[in-house]
């Protein structure tokens, strides 16, 4: 009990963090390209309105920069203090992407973002705007190495575990790098800060706007926000096919739980809206849903690309279908505590000396080791994450993707023919899109780290197995702690960029 | 290349480049050292806003530093990541607290309307510069002291005594370690405050607390170092670990090169405190830097080579890390090897930046003229 609380406790405060860390990673991610833009449209044009506009944008950009920073530092040290098995059975493999994001990222971002906000006088403009693409590109680059760590966690490829050390050991850098997970992640990730990056410049333009204030600069701003906004959100949508595409041949829970599916099959559809009937049990009859508003063949399509392919339910991956060769889950758990073991007689034999006995242990283990992670758990339904915050979160994601899509493409349409100052209710619609952004962000992280459960790394460690061994009200402290400390500085940040964005472009 | 070095040899090379930025991190500690000072140096507010200006264009190169303290440590030597930061959890996380108030003081300090008012975030930079030092020296004298751990077949560990860690405090050599790297971050800050910035003033106070800081650090630094060549260490043989008394001594005298770069570290710290005090110079900084990189360099590898512990395990001697037993595998330190090999280019750009940004000194002017000032 006192170890479930634990990982319970472990995994809200990772939770939080990372959740409040996403609140202004996307942000930087965005904004900084948009900033890079304009300040390349200064220098071409040698307008100072746009170097105006540049340093009114940078400025909000560094109030978020800089709790990004805050509560990014305590995600790379959370895998050790709260996840030390997971950091030691996984180190070999997870940690050489921190360490490279580390050298390649991290230096480049923190060093000229000193250059960006402080050289306007000391360097030469282009070198000034390269130093603005820098920051850009190594908040990106930053993104794509924590991200590659992501996609394994996902999709483990490119390791074989090793008895003798007990862990995981990388055998292929390049599998672990080009793990089609991890590009379809990163793509889709940096596409999502792409579009809250877009989002913010155009609803807090659309405020001028309405405000009938600093009007020239807000039409100049959402111009550029809305184009790389609709461009972002386009990526976005092809990104998002190809992840849900990935969910799709190795997370086949997690693709049911998005979908609330429970009984698999042919040409499935994909539920557009729809209330899930929360009594559902696996290998029941009833209905998984309520009310359900359907697009037929939809998901056998995006998620295998052909309209026949049949789709597993949640039932299927439990009890097994023998019809499509699905094996029941109880048979995969067996096999796992085979696995454990056979590790733990090897482990024995290694001790007594006893090599036929290891060699026996070693085979047996090598036999079953793809089912290794499973031996862990004590039920077969355990390998479903919860349906309902998978299902939700996944669909107000991609409702919220979609929505932006479209107010992207009206903003910049009434924007070029001059316009977007009548059209008040559009204006409105890009202001109180700006939250709906970090809401759209928030879930698809629910998505991708809920539906992932009951394992950290999926199919080889489950999180019960993953944490620290400390008690339980040590971490419900720092959980508390950074509950406090967070909502303090978010609480500031939030106050004070409303501040600067009343203060406006001229005195900002 | 490197795929064709043994694991040992990998495992050194790895041990030598996190010394290296350890002692990238403990020089650039000056900004947590500046951080102390804005109250003692600066009588005024404009004067404190041209010391936290001057810190504020270094601030995150300390992070940053951490940052891949912790990723190197997580990469290269993964159980003793998992094995310190998963046990003593209460210093590594009062540590982390004080890096997270410190990534927003900068920027939210003088900003209208910033919730916690200018004064909190003056405190929170305290706290970062003095606590959050202070508990980075604890942590790293325990792996030359030791920790409550043990660890079994499976390499899962636990911390044995409920203090998580904290009870590292207790004991003098880290006590020792955690004050001399405090008085030393105060040192470099006013050797640091001195070369940015043009102000006699500032100049004139610096050099006053620089004398006081000077004397404490060399107290410790000298206790420090004879604590470390008396303490009771440990060894391992074929994997065994024992204790051996005077181990540090014998690492030195095994080591004549580790003498001389630590001698030399050692020389170029004081004459860098000797000039500043008493030939008026503003290049100290250079010189201590230098020194202190060579210093701290110097320590970490005398801890990690000569078949020594990295983190001696006092519950379990058995369960003691090795840079033998705790890395990462050969395949992975290689290819991060690999990686390895930008690093100049980032001390490059870093240099680059560095001298570009540095090139006129901070001076009230600018400081009233620039609508981004800290």
């Amino acid at each position: 009990m006192d170890h479930t609380l634990l990982v319970e406790l472990s995994r809200a405060q990772f939770a939080l963090t990372a959740l409040y860390h996403w609140l202004f990673v996307p942000l930087t991610l965005g904004l900084s390209f948009l900033l890079a833009i304009m300040e390349s449209i200064y220098v071409r044009t040698k307008n100072p309105e746009w170097k105006k506009l540049t340093k009114f944008w940078m400025t909000l950009f560094a109030i978020n920069f800089a709790i990004g920073l805050a509560t990014g530092i305590i995600l790379e040290f959370e895998f050790g203090t709260n996840w030390s098995n997971y950091s030691w059975i996984v180190g070999d493999l997870f940690g050489a992407p921190l360490a490279i994001e580390g050298i390649m990222a991290f230096f480049l971002e923190s060093t000229f973002f000193a250059v960006m906000f402080f050289g306007w006088d000391k360097v030469s403009p282009k070198v000034h705007l390269l130093s603005t693409w820098l920051v850009a590109i190594g908040s990106n680059l930053s993104a794509l190495w924590i991200l590659v760590a992501n996609g394994w966690m996902q999709h483990p490829v490119g390791m074989e575990f090793n008895l003798e050390s007990a862990r995981f050991e990388m055998k292929s850098f390049a599998d672990v790098l080009f793990n089609p997970n991890a590009v379809s992640k990163f793509l889709h990730t940096i596409g999502s800060g792409y579009v809250m990056g877009a989002l913010f410049v155009v609803g807090v333009s659309s405020w001028f706007l309405l405000k009938n204030r600093h009007i020239l600069f807000a039409k100049r701003s959402i111009i550029v926000g809305a184009s790389f906004g609709l461009l972002a959100s386009l990526f976005l949508l092809v990104t998002g096919d190809e992840s849900a595409h990935q969910v799709a041949m190795t997370q086949p829970t997690k693709l049911a739980a998005m979908e609330g599916l429970y009984d698999g099959k042919n040409r499935a559809g994909i539920v557009a809206i729809g209330q899930l009937n929360m009594e559902k049990k696996i290998g029941d009859t009833q209905d998984e849903f309520i009310w359900s508003i359907e697009i037929p063949y939809a998901l056998s399509f995006l998620g295998f690309h052909n309209i026949n392919a049949f789709v597993p339910g949640i039932d299927d991956l439990v009890l097994g279908n023998e019809k499509l060769s699905i094996e029941p889950a109880q048979s995969k758990l067996d096999k796992g505590k085979m696995a454990l073991d056979a590790l733990r007689d090897y482990k024995e034999a290694q001790q007594l000396g006893d090599t036929p006995r290891k060699e026996n242990a070693l085979a047996l283990f090598r036999s079953n080791e793809a089912y290794f992670g499973y031996g862990y758990l004590d039920k077969p339904e355990k390998i479903i994450p919860p349906v309902a915050l998978t299902f939700y979160s996944f669909h107000i994601m991609v409702g919220l993707g979609s929505w932006f899509l479209v107010l992207f493409f009206f903003v910049l349409y009434f924007s070029m023919i001059g316009k977007i100052a009548t059209k008040k209710l559009l204006l409105y619609a890009g202001l109180f899109s700006i939250p709906l952004g970090y809401i759209a962000g928030e879930t698809g992280w629910i998505v991708a780290e809920v539906g992932r459960q009951p394992w950290a790394i999926q199919g080889m460690l489950p999180v019960g197995m993953a944490s620290s061994h400390i008690d339980a009200v040590s971490v419900m402290i720092t959980l508390g702690l950074f509950a406090i400390i967070f909502t303090a500085l978010l609480i500031a940040e939030v106050k004070i960029m409303l501040k600067q964005i009343t203060i406006g472009p001229e005195e900002a | 290349m490197f795929g064709n070095l043994s694991l040992l040899t990998l495992q050194q090379y790895w041990w030598f480049l996190i010394s290296l930025i350890g002692a990238f991190f403990v020089f650039i500690t000056f900004v947590q050292g500046g951080q102390t000072l804005l109250y003692s140096i600066a009588k005024d507010e404009k004067q404190r806003d041209m010391l936290v200006a001057s810190l504020g264009r270094k601030w995150e190169l300390s992070f940053t530093s951490l940052v891949l303290f912790g990723g190197a440590l997580f990469a290269a030597f993964p159980l003793f990541y998992a094995v310190s930061f998963g046990g003593a959890y209460y210093v590594w996380m009062a540590i982390l607290f004080c890096f997270i108030v410190q990534a927003v003081s900068y920027e939210y300090r003088v900003k209208p309307n910033n919730f916690l008012g200018k004064r909190t975030y003056e405190t929170f930079l305290y706290i970062n510069g003095s606590l959050g030092i202070i508990l980075i020296g604890i942590a790293l004298g325990t792996l030359f002291t030791g920790g409550n751990f043990i660890r079994n077949s499976m390499n899962f560990s636990a911390w044995t005594l409920p203090s998580y860690g904290l009870e590292g405090a207790l004991h003098p050599f880290n006590l020792a370690f955690g004050f001399t790297l405090f008085f030393l971050a105060r040192a470099q800050a006013a050797l640091y405050f001195i070369n940015n910035i043009d102000d006699a003033m500032i100049h004139s106070h610096a050099k006053k607390q620089l004398f006081k800081d000077a004397i404490l650090f060399i107290g410790f630094f000298v206790l420090l170092v004879v604590m470390l060549l008396v303490m009771h260490g440990f060894s391992y043989n074929a994997g065994v670990v024992a204790h051996e008394s005077h181990k540090f001594l014998n690492n030195f005298l095994a080591t004549p090169l580790l003498i001389v770069t630590f001698g030399l570290g050692t020389v170029l710290v004081l004459y860098a405190l000797f000039l500043t005090l008493f030939k008026a110079s503003r290049r100290g900084i250079w010189f201590s830097g230098f020194g202190v990189i060579l210093v701290v360099t110097s320590l970490l590898c005398l801890l990690g080579f000569n078949a020594t512990p990295i983190y001696p395990s006092l519950s379990h001697l058995a369960s003691s890390l090795t840079i033998e037993n705790s890395s990462s595998s050969h395949y992975t330190l290689s290819v991060m090897s690999y990686v390895s090999l930008g690093v100049p280019l980032v001390l490059g750009y870093i240099y680059f930046v560095w001298r570009a940004m540095d090139k006129t000194n901070i001076t009230s002017a600018e400081i009233e003229a620039d609508s981004h000032h800290y």
